[in-house]
């Protein structure tokens, strides 16, 4: 701003310049607040209310009683530690075999590097419900490929893949690793590409061994990297939806392989209990956001990820 | 690398790349072998859909699947649906996103920092908690079985992180330029659209993929929201051939190649500008 310039076309720059703010803000928010904000409160009120298929335009509040309903469910507390398991699994292996690939195809010798790193990628490119649907037909019991695969080459009797409940969460969380870890590798790349080599020559100097260079140095340097992505993987995971619905074929065997929101899906709209699945969704969204809140606090603390 | 080398310092070097390469090797095979099952099933001719047969290639292959797909199935159909729709939220989500972006970006205004909060916090919506009470808006709007309700669910999924997105790019472009447009004479919606609007071309292209690819791969809410065979999305489409494992596997393994093919070469093509978005996005809060 200058100084010397007189008050009143100050006041109109000023004004005008509010004005220009709010234009290229207000699409954006009209329709935030259409989509995102109303029907948020919306679910908070339909939380409280006792709506279902029979109360769909009567319906009533009742308070916190469906908040109670799902707390006392002892299918909620299976199916959020089956939850944890899933994302926690996923998460881990997501990371590991991502950094494993990256450290490797990170080495000199390593010839056709982006030739490896589009194999690599695929299975994060490939749109999500296919990988999904293609991984059910490989876990088919008869003409599925990964039975056949078992019985031809390892000599062991086939799965039942999709009919027993262990097994369908197996198959699930298989799928959801594969078409996960390419991401945590992209990421892990960048990070290995902005470690300074001379850290390295310097250990060399020093008799390092390759164990100890990957732990005092490579490993310090991807933390600030990874951290901010493996947030947003536990978030992706907790919340994907597609993967444990599109593979169990919306829960089967028998309602069993859920995770927490395939649950509220199949609540509002086949058992439509839309009071209850509301109530479970709102539970669902404290505990992430109290997840991320603390983790992003603790590793903010350790890594100075933000500015 | 350090002066003195131990003896077998080359055969451990020997054994390391040979380790390495196994490894890849074992990835690579891992990562690429669904995509070749669908190749396989894709090709197989009609009665032998059910072979337990792992050749790659099959014996009698066929394009007769492609044929049946294109002609006897509604497929164009839902690929025009899903094309149409998908290009909607892409145009929408540009449109929104590099605006309010720039805003956040550039200018200090009451409520700046609670909006930020507010898109970063609706990240951690449950996948399945806002549709609940937008299916129950659509009901009451009668917009269910229609593809206005479901654009516009997609516009506001991809919003957030697109908003992010852009305004984390335009935190790189130095405000200089814009100043200097401004003392040359142009008004700010002009230092806006022809001098930082261009520049940020990268993050443009990859709002546009991600709010794409948002609408193309959806399956969760237009299961929702479509009812009427002839309004389905590709989605919605293939998983019908899929459910019925018998007769149209092979519809199911045509279908999905067609619909992968142009969304994998460009997001391989892109994946590079999508990731530094990514991390700029995530580490450049």
């Amino acid at each position: 701003m200058g100084l010397a310039t007189p008050t009143s076309t100050l006041l109109t720059e000023w004004r005008k310049e509010k004005l220009f703010v709010f234009f290229l803000l207000a699409p954006a928010l009209l329709l935030s607040f259409a989509v995102i904000a109303y029907p948020f409160f919306y679910n908070v009120v339909i939380s409280l209310s006792n709506m279902n298929i029979y109360h769909i335009r009567d319906w009533r509040i009742i308070g916190f009683k469906q908040y109670v309903l799902v707390l006392s469910e002892p299918r909620f507390w299976e199916i959020l530690a089956k939850t944890i398991i899933w994302t926690v699994v996923n998460v881990v292996f997501h990371v590991g075999i991502g950094v494993f690939l990256a450290v490797l195809l990170d080495q000199k010798f390593v010839r056709g590097k982006p030739a490896w790193r589009v194999l690599f990628i695929l299975p994060w490119a490939l749109p999500q419900y296919i990988t999904a649907l293609t991984w059910r037909g490989m876990f088919n019991y008869e003409y599925g490929a990964i039975n056949l695969l078992i019985t031809k080459y390892l000599h062991l009797p086939p799965v039942e893949w999709l009919t027993s409940p262990t097994e369908a969460f197996i198959a699930a969380i298989l799928t959801n690793i594969w078409l996960g870890f390419p991401f945590m590798m992209v990421i892990a790349l960048g990070g290995l590409q902005s470690i300074p080599r001379e850290l390295y020559e310097a250990a060399d100097v020093d008799g390092a061994s390759g164990w100890q260079k990957f732990r005092h140095i490579t490993v310090p340097m991807l933390r600030p990297v990874m951290i901010p992505a493996i947030t947003l993987g536990i978030v992706w995971t907790f919340n994907n939806i597609n993967v444990v619905w599109l593979v169990s074929n919306g829960g089967e065997p028998n309602d069993q392989t859920h995770i927490l929101v395939s649950f509220v899906y199949k609540a509002a709209f086949s058992m439509y209990r839309f009071g209850w699945a509301a109530a479970l969704s709102m539970i669902i969204f404290v505990i992430l956001l109290t997840f991320a809140e603390i983790f992003m606090r603790k590793t903010r603390a350790t890594a100075g990820v933000n500015e | 690398m350090g002066g003195k080398k131990q003896p077998g310092y080359l055969v451990r070097r020997l054994v390391g790349m040979v380790v390495t390469y196994a490894f890849l090797i074992l990835f690579a095979a891992i990562s690429v072998y669904p995509v070749s099952r669908i190749v396989t099933i894709s090709l197989r001719p009609g009665d032998r859909l059910l072979s337990t047969s792992l050749r790659i290639i099959p014996e009698d292959a066929t394009l007769e699947n492609y044929r049946v797909l294109l002609t006897e199935t509604p497929f164009l159909r839902w690929m025009f649906n899903s094309t149409f729709v998908a290009l909607v939220v892409t145009l929408t989500g540009v449109a929104f996103a590099s605006t309010a972006g720039y805003a956040l970006s550039r200018y200090k205004f009451r409520g700046r920092d609670g909006l930020m909060r507010g898109l970063l916090v609706t990240q951690m919506f449950p996948a399945t908690m806002l549709l609940l009470p937008l299916y129950i808006m659509l009901i009451y709007l009668g917009l269910i079985n229609s593809f206005l309700g479901l654009i516009i669910i997609y516009t506001a999924t991809a919003l957030p992180f697109c908003i992010w997105q852009m305004k984390g790019y335009y935190d790189t472009i130095p405000i200089d330029l814009e100043e200097a447009a401004k003392i040359d004479g142009c008004t700010s919606w002009q230092a806006f659209y022809k001098i930082v609007f261009p520049l940020a071309l990268p993050a443009l292209v990859i709002t546009a993929l991600f709010s794409f690819m948002t609408a193309w791969n959806e399956y969760v809410v237009a299961n929702v929201v479509l009812q009427d065979q002839e309004l389905f999305t590709l989605p919605l489409g293939l998983r019908m051939f899929q459910s019925s494992m018998t007769t149209q596997w092979g519809l199911y393994a045509a279908g999905s190649l067609i619909v992968s093919v142009p969304v994998v070469v460009l997001f391989i093509a892109l994946s590079r500008y999508l990731i530094s978005g990514l991390t700029l996005g995530s580490v450049k809060g």
